[in-house]
């Protein structure tokens, strides 16, 4: 217990969280690497077809993931919204910025996807149904976060004011995620189950779970890349920082 | 914990409890808004307008299917089970349209309560499987619609 506050209290200081991240970023990137590339040689060449539709359907390997990641993000930015507003870390506020772009193009990149697969499965690119509805609120709710903070001269105000919109913004993420049982909509409930057997069958299952996994990772390094950029122009005339970079 | 930091953290919790209320009060009161389609039993009941555009989304009923020999008009039937709607359609359908599978339209019903479309589209579920298992599946549960083929 003490050693966990230990490690949570080092987390906080910018020399050390340099360090640490810096460290875990170059474990991150060959494993991540990895895994996008056995996910994705196993949804796209060796899972079998759909017997609706076909080949189509592997877009899910990109589209899932990346939809999946972009509501667990939102999370990951919320609660540093929340450690930062009770707390005051300012760290915080450095992770709850960092996550705010890659929660959004994740976003983006399921919207994108999930467009070029409903046109040769439902017939449209886009439909107003709650489900796709909700996601488009959420990507204004990532980039809301981006422009609010560049809107702020005072950076500890623009902090607050951001953390008080990604905590009021928190209640989209069930709803996105139970839009599918809560109205009549067009996208078709959730085939991966938390208990229960999921829908998918095994063979196109494993490679979904490998390539969510390979997207969380993909989050995480993103996120710590944008911590240390911005913890690099933060202490840009820190001696710390100077000594670490060996420049004088 | 510190007094202020847990006033904070009440009030944090406060932001969230009470902008969760308000907003899933605002989503509750909006349902009917939310909703894509009616489903034909409301249809059926008269609940859904007729004077204006809606949307109808259902099964397509097995052997419903009628097609002109000679344009792309085609007539079919659509279900929750509880009540059937027919649908007439002009126009490319998708290709996972079936008998057996679900679909939402969009158009005006007419004074025989037949739903002239303007958009046919598929709605297909959360199953997937290679097409053996279908096959193998195909025993037990019925399905009308043509498998995929490479």
């Amino acid at each position: 217990m003490r050693g966990m506050w230990a490690f949570i209290h080092k987390l906080g200081s910018p020399p050390w969280f340099f360090g640490f991240s810096g460290t875990l970023v170059r474990w991150l990137l060959p494993v991540t690497v990895l895994l996008l590339a056995v996910g994705a040689y196993w949804g796209l060449l060796v899972a079998p077809p759909d017997f609706r539709q076909g080949n189509s359907y592997r877009i899910i390997y990109i589209h899932v993931p990346a939809a999946v990641v972009a509501l667990a993000g939102y999370y990951v930015m919320a609660i540093a919204g929340a450690i930062s507003l009770i707390w005051r870390i300012k760290m915080a506020d450095v992770a709850m910025r960092a996550a705010a772009p890659v929660g959004a193009v994740l976003t983006a990149v399921a919207l994108v996807t999930g467009a070029i697969w409903g046109k040769p499965t439902w017939g449209a690119w886009w439909v107003w149904d709650a489900r796709i509805t909700s996601m488009l609120i959420l990507l204004f709710l990532y980039l809301g976060v981006v422009a609010l903070f560049e809107a702020y001269e005072n950076k500890t105000a623009a902090a607050k004011a951001c953390a008080v919109l990604t905590l009021v913004g928190t209640v989209n993420i069930p709803i996105i995620y139970k839009s599918v049982d809560w109205w009549y909509s067009l996208h078709q409930p959730a085939s991966l189950k938390f208990t229960g057997e999921s829908a998918i069958d095994a063979s196109m299952l494993y490679p979904l779970l490998v390539m969510i996994g390979a997207f969380y990772l993909l989050f995480a390094m993103s996120m710590l890349l944008n911590m240390r950029a911005e913890l690099l122009w933060q202490h840009r005339n820190a001696h710390w920082l100077r000594q670490r970079l060996d420049v004088s | 914990m510190h007094p202020a930091r847990k006033q904070r953290l009440i009030l944090v919790s406060l932001v969230v409890v009470l902008s969760s209320t308000a907003i899933g009060l605002a989503a509750y009161a909006l349902r009917d808004n939310i909703n894509l389609f009616y489903p034909p039993a409301e249809v059926a009941a008269g609940k859904a307008p007729i004077d204006r555009t809606i949307r109808l989304g259902g099964m397509v009923v097995e052997g419903s299917i009628e097609r002109s020999r000679d344009e792309l008009d085609t007539t079919f039937w659509v279900t929750d089970y509880k009540a059937s709607v027919a649908i007439r359609y002009s126009g490319i359908l998708p290709d996972l349209f079936a008998e057996g599978e679900g679909i939402v339209a969009e158009g005006r019903l007419d004074e025989q309560g037949v739903l002239i479309a303007t958009q046919v589209l598929a709605k297909h579920d959360e199953n997937y499987m290679p097409p053996e298992v279908a096959a193998a599946l195909e025993g037990n549960t019925p399905r009308s619609a043509a498998p995929y083929q490479p």
